[in-house]
């Protein structure tokens, strides 16, 4: 029988100085009350937090604020089963939902001094660092299509979006890039 | 485009969010119990507000959460939002504009 | 010809840079600085338009935005070709070709100026009464005829080739207008520290400044020269970093919440723009505070005889002559009713231009310091005097004026004065458009003759001339007031002493209206609205013929309805019918501004809306794949879907019935990834489940899959999809690919709002998964050799199950399921293999005939079966029952959605429309779908319709046609003959049970 666990498959964009694909990560949509999302944190070795819009993370791992009781969270691809591990026994007898949405969106970098200003092509947030700070995350909208913006650096941000609009969102992008 | 508040996320444009219809209209809690007429009433009869209006929005586009809030209909300005489950505030603290 | 019009210095053009233009094919020279008009007028060339209706000679009336008659076409290449542009506002460049509109053959002998001599009979509402009758001759002749003749410039035939950009932007404060002002105002806001976004329509920053002579102004700002002051500001102004300074950007929009709508223009001055830029960028910009610094609008003077070529506001020529050195004439006649336009008489008389005469048309005896400085200078006064007319064919040439008596009647003898210049002003009117977009309330003031900003909605403030502080320093320090004020208010501090408002100045107030003529009808023409040809008589026929508001004037009239939106014919407008009718002004009402203050482009609200990424595509994993196939794709949602796979010479017809035919004898794999799908999750899952859908979850047991159907309260179909139970608390529900993200955002209102006591939680894993549809007797076979640790027989794996295992290494989701009827499985594996196991699969199923359809082959193939579509079936008024669905429902529940509704007894009547199969006489006729059904062949008078057909197709397997339909009480009439409406004639069919094929369903539990 063919063996296909390695023959994962992305469409993956030509890096430029803008816009970078990221690698495949674990991703894991995370609901519940207080009390699950704070096991969690610790089973994760991630700062407890209920501050809305707000990323904490540690080296490999990190906890996105998505809504009060729903949090994204990302690891590196090959940990994601170890994260799962861990969740499911910190969590167990906890009513909640955990569910792997890792091959369901992409994650891109969009960074530089111009970050702000290609993303203000189709996100009408303000992303000054007064009203868009670093580790400040938040699902929004980039044109007609759905992201969650994380901004992870001064003029680094994180972009995710499901798989299927990210050729949408790549391709504005790509052409606010081109604006001298 | 409106400047709505998100009573988790704050003030965010309106793109995030999509409107949900009149607030506190509840789901009778035994639905069979109702009369033909009551249960047209909860799902057909709506206020058509000149003036402070209760309603709903969702920030779909952001943190997902339903929540209400009182605007009024003839200026097109928010004079509150609160989550679900609290009750509309009082008139008297509704001057409350969102701030970009 | 060259610009000898030119004065020999003065200015801010370069005349070392001489650019080449052409204008209707001829070829003249300007300079780096000039505009279109102030090019032509240096050569010139004063002829640039025929007027819309009478075809009037026209020439330059303005300097800027207010131009209502200098429109041309700037032609770069044939799908570069801009219509109706402003001469006032092309910048000149190297190369710029462009031509005058509305004039044929050419535009000093144009054909169509005969329509001015039949004038007469072109009153006002002349279209509204004349083209009445008889109907439909409007649109088939009447119509084009006049737009023919009457037109503005024409849209190019190609498809915009050029780039569109986008921008969000924030800041604290917004200042519009970059004259001094607005500089004033936002220095004064970025020195507190506000971020400050400052734009300008202009090709530089200065306003007015920039009309004012630079070697000997009088303009001075707390004793600084005006020059001086502006280079100053500047510079400040370029060194705050939270600081930016747009030019050649308009505001054209003020929308709710402090949002305004920018249109920078990027490209259009430069003589080769780099196509790989954007042309223009239209701007979204939030403010905290919006400060507006939008000037003022000189008023024409109406009498008759205004509209000739020569004919210019006194503050144009003042730009003309200050800032792009031009001598518009040589012999001048200044017609005003208000002290500012004197200075154009002595900046012309400096300049060497020999002025005729001054008319003040005022009554009483003004006086001011300008006036003096005229007398000074020896220019000829003639005060208390009315213009009766001008001559002149393509310029003007004299002008005739009488005085007036101590009534202010026309009286004494008529002077005729020689000119080639004819300047006029009848004072300034503030622009309060956007003040007024944004919903502030105007306030008319009398000593101003002007609407003022009043009562503000928004966080807005006005400064300068457009609230009527007029004199340079007090518009500064009106600006420096609002830009500190604005960043307090802002949230910053501001160390500086707010300096108090200045009052509105009445010295520019002038005089609205016409200028008083004898009895008896003057011949000529005098006109209020250049650009829409209407004039003082038709405003004062329309008022004696009824019509009491502006609003209903203006719609009689077009008075102000053309693109210029009457900047320069509202007020005086206004003025005349309410003085017609006896009534003040405010009383008459003023017409509602309205974005765009001037023409913006569609290419600019478009964007990179447009051709490819006008929505986005969303594409599956396999969509590749299927387009190397040949696939041909459908839009279903914003989802690209393979519809069919011909092969080499097959049409749809054949590729579907072989696709068909494959499903049914052997095996087809199908891409369905696009279908919703939603983890519901958490302790109390089950009940919302039951809570959400019609179906009895409580006893589904973990493995096992359910048909589940969702109502909305109101009893009718929602969506349906087949649901596994993962886990006692774990559901995988799939839904529609069109109702994907409506589902779940029903289900998180219910869970959100009605229910927030529940444990459950909903995440969309939609994209998480590909999903591949094996079906046909062969699937299994297809199958088996892939997968580990699953015993996919019949009695491990029923129909409707579900198993965990994996599929070529990869974690698998199985689902045994069938839309076809066939024996079939759907594979869900994690989006990033969907393409491997898919190949994988179709290698495979070589051997066992496997093909691959699309989704029309699958529409027939649930229609043998009698599978509904919901959206296609079902309209929203279709309840389980109608669909013949009532088995689903889970009998012993207390409730779920639309349980209450259907026990309304509308919804429980056995006349309702039910889900029927019609089954035409001639197998090989297919319906048409949404054909209307009705119970006789014959029919004597309107019935209505029974239904009509919802589905209808070939059915390869049947041979045959099929259809399903919604017909009232249509379970009652299976076997009956009705007659369904198709073009061709009423086509009897007979009424069947909805389902074709395999009713025992034993193909689909092998």
């Amino acid at each position: 029988m063919v063996d296909l666990s390695s023959a994962r498959q992305q469409q993956v964009l030509a890096p430029t100085p803008l816009l970078k694909q990221l690698p495949p990560a674990a991703r894991l949509v995370l609901r519940g009350r207080s009390q699950v999302l704070a096991a969690a944190a610790d089973a994760l070795g991630l700062p407890r937090s209920e501050t809305p819009c707000r990323a904490v993370r540690s080296d490999v791992r990190a906890a996105l604020w998505l809504g009060p009781d729903e949090r994204l969270l990302l690891g590196s691809a090959d940990a994601a089963a170890e994260m799962h591990g861990l969740l499911q026994r910190a969590l167990a007898g906890m009513a909640h939902s955990l569910v792997d949405i890792g091959h369901g969106q992409v994650g891109f970098e969009v960074s530089g001094a111009r970050a702000a200003l290609a993303l203000n092509t189709g996100c009408p947030l303000d992303l000054d660092p007064a009203s868009f700070p670093p580790d400040m995350c938040t699902r929004t909208v980039f044109a007609k299509a759905q992201i969650l913006l994380w901004r992870t650096g001064a003029t680094t941000f994180r972009l995710e979006t499901a798989r299927s609009f990210a050729p949408y969102v790549t391709q504005i992008l790509a052409l606010a890039g081109r604006e001298s | 485009m409106l400047l709505i508040e998100c009573p988790y996320c704050g003030v965010r444009p309106e793109l995030e969010f999509v409107y949900g219809g009149q607030a506190h209209v509840a789901r009778p809690h035994d639905p069979a119990a109702c009369s033909d007429e009551q249960w047209a009433e909860f799902l057909y009869w709506r206020e058509n507000a000149k003036g402070v209006h209760a309603e709903r929005w969702r920030h779909t586009h952001g943190c997902g959460r339903f929540f209400n809030a009182l605007r009024d209909t003839t200026r097109d300005q928010f004079l509150a939002t609160y989550r679900v489950g609290e009750r509309p505030p009082a008139a008297s603290s509704r001057e409350r504009e969102p701030q970009p | 010809m060259s610009g000898d019009l030119r004065a020999a210095s003065g200015g801010r053009i370069d005349r070392n840079r001489v650019l080449r233009f052409r204008f209707d094919d001829r070829e003249y020279t300007g300079a780096a600085g000039d505009t279109l008009a102030s090019a032509l007028l240096a050569n010139g060339v004063h002829l640039l338009g025929r007027s819309f209706k009478y075809h009037r000679p026209r020439g330059v009336l303005s300097a800027g935005a207010d131009e209502p008659s200098a429109l041309v076409t700037v032609r770069r290449d044939a799908a570069r070709m801009t219509p109706n542009l402003r001469a006032t506002q092309v910048e000149l460049y190297e190369g710029l070709e462009a031509f005058s509109q509305n004039r044929w053959p050419s535009l000093e002998l144009d054909v169509g100026a005969v329509s001015g001599l039949l004038s007469p009979f072109i009153p006002a509402g002349f279209y509204y009464k004349t083209f009445m009758w008889p109907r439909g001759a409007w649109h088939r002749l009447y119509e084009p005829k006049i737009r023919a003749a009457a037109g503005l410039g024409r849209a190019p035939e190609q498809a915009d080739p050029d780039i569109y950009a986008n921008r969000f932007a924030h800041c604290d404060v917004l200042v519009v207008g970059a004259g001094p002002a607005g500089l004033a105002a936002a220095a004064a806001a970025a020195g507190s520290g506000a971020r400050v976004i400052l734009c300008d329509e202009q090709s530089e920053p200065g306003g007015s400044l920039l009309a004012e002579p630079a070697a000997h102004s009088e303009a001075a700002i707390a004793g600084e020269p005006a020059a001086r002051w502006l280079t100053r500001t500047l510079r400040q102004l370029t060194a705050h970093p939270r600081l930016t300074l747009l030019t050649r950007t308009t505001a054209f929009g003020y929308f709710p919440h402090n949002l305004l709508g920018l249109n920078q223009r990027l490209s259009d001055h430069l003589p080769r723009p780099d196509p790989g830029q954007p042309r223009e960028r239209q701007w979204q910009v939030r403010a905290r505070e919006v400060v507006l610094a939008t000037g003022a609008l000189e008023r024409p003077l109406v009498f008759p005889g205004n509209d000739r070529p020569g004919i210019l506001l006194a503050g144009a020529a003042r730009t003309y002559l200050n800032r792009f050195g031009v001598l518009p004439g040589s012999r001048v006649v200044l017609v005003t009713a208000c002290d500012a336009a004197y200075q154009a008489a002595l900046d012309l008389h400096r300049a060497g231009v020999s002025v005729s005469a001054i008319v003040d048309v005022r009554s009483g005896a003004p006086d001011g310091p300008l006036l003096e400085a005229a007398r000074l200078a020896g220019l000829p006064v003639e005060t208390q005097a009315t213009v009766l007319g001008t001559s002149g064919r393509l310029r003007v040439r004299a002008i005739r004026i009488q005085k007036l008596d101590s009534a202010g009647a026309p009286a004494g003898p008529v002077r005729r004065i020689r000119c080639d210049l004819v300047l006029m002003s009848g004072g300034l009117t503030p622009s309060v458009h956007l003040f007024s977009q944004s919903r502030g309330k105007l306030a008319w003031d009398e000593s101003l003759a002007a609407f003022l900003p009043g009562q503000a909605v928004e966080r807005v403030r006005s400064v300068g001339a457009c609230r009527g502080v007029f004199s340079l320093a007090a518009a500064v320090s009106d600006g420096t007031g609002a830009g500190l004020s604005a960043a307090r208010d802002a949230g910053f501090s501001v160390s500086a002493a707010i300096p108090e408002a200045p009052l509105p100045e009445s010295a520019a107030a002038g005089r609205p209206g016409a200028l008083p003529q004898p009895p008896g009808v003057s011949g000529e023409k005098a006109f209020v609205d250049w650009q829409n040809d209407v004039t003082a008589r038709d405003l004062t026929l329309a008022a004696r013929e009824g019509f009491r508001s502006i609003e209903h004037v203006k719609r009689y009239t077009t008075t102000g309805m053309a693109t210029d939106q009457g900047k320069t014919s509202n007020i005086n407008a206004l003025a005349i019918v309410a003085r017609e009718l006896g009534e003040a002004m405010p009383r008459v009402g003023l017409t509602t501004f309205r974005m765009p203050y001037t023409p913006v482009s569609f290419g600019s609200f478009a964007g990179f809306a447009r051709g490819e990424l006008f929505d986005p595509v969303r594409a599956t994993p396999m969509h590749d794949w299927a387009a190397r196939q040949g696939a041909v794709f459908e839009n279903v949602g914003l989802w690209k879907r393979a519809r069919y796979f011909p092969l080499p010479g097959e049409d749809m017809h054949a590729a579907v019935a072989r696709e068909c035919l494959a499903v049914r004898e052997h095996c087809g794999i199908f891409d369905a990834s696009t279908l919703g799908k939603i983890e519901v999750a958490g302790k109390d899952a089950a009940t919302f489940m039951n809570r959400m859908y019609v179906n009895a979850w409580a006893n589904l047991a973990v493995g096992r899959c359910r048909y589940g159907i969702l109502l909305r309260d109101d009893g009718f179909i929602y969506d349906d999809g087949v649901v596994a139970r993962m886990a006692p608390d774990r559901f995988h529900v799939t839904t529609t690919t069109g109702g994907a993200a409506g589902v779940l955002a029903l289900m998180e209102d219910y869970r959100q709002t009605e229910w927030p006591d529940l444990d459950v939680w909903l995440t969309s894993t939609t994209e998480q998964w590909a999903v591949i549809a094996l079906q046909g007797p062969a699937a299994r076979r297809v199958l088996e050799p892939l997968i580990e640790g699953l015993d996919l027989s019949a009695g491990a794996m029923p129909h409707m199950s579900a198993a965990r295992g994996r599929i070529c290494g990869i974690p698998m989701l199985l689902m045994r399921v069938s839309f076809t009827g066939e024996l079939g499985f759907e594979i869900n594996v994690p989006a990033d293999f969907g393409l491997p196991v898919w190949q994988a699969v179709f290698e495979t199923g070589q051997a066992h005939g496997i093909t691959p359809y699309g989704t029309e082959a699958m529409h027939v193939l649930r229609a043998d079966k009698g599978y509904i579509i919901v959206g296609q079936d079902t309209d929203g008024t279709v309840t389980p029952d109608d669909a013949g669905l009532a088995w689903s429902i889970g009998k012993g529940k207390p409730d779920f959605l639309g349980k209450r509704a259907l026990e309304r007894p509308a919804l429980a009547s056995p006349y309702r429309k039910q889900l029927v199969g019609l089954l035409t006489r001639d197998p090989q006729q297919v319906l048409e779908e949404g054909a209307q059904i009705v119970p006789g062949r014959h029919r004597s008078a309107p019935e209505p319709a029974l239904g009509h057909v919802t589905s209808s197709y070939h059915s390869a397997r049947l041979g045959r046609s099929i259809a399903l339909a919604l017909v009232g009480a249509g379970r009652s009439r299976i076997g009956e003959t009705l007659y369904v409406s198709m073009p061709d004639g009423d086509i009897p069919v007979q009424v069947t049970s909805p389902v074709f094929y395999d009713p025992q369903g034993s193909r689909l539990n092998g």
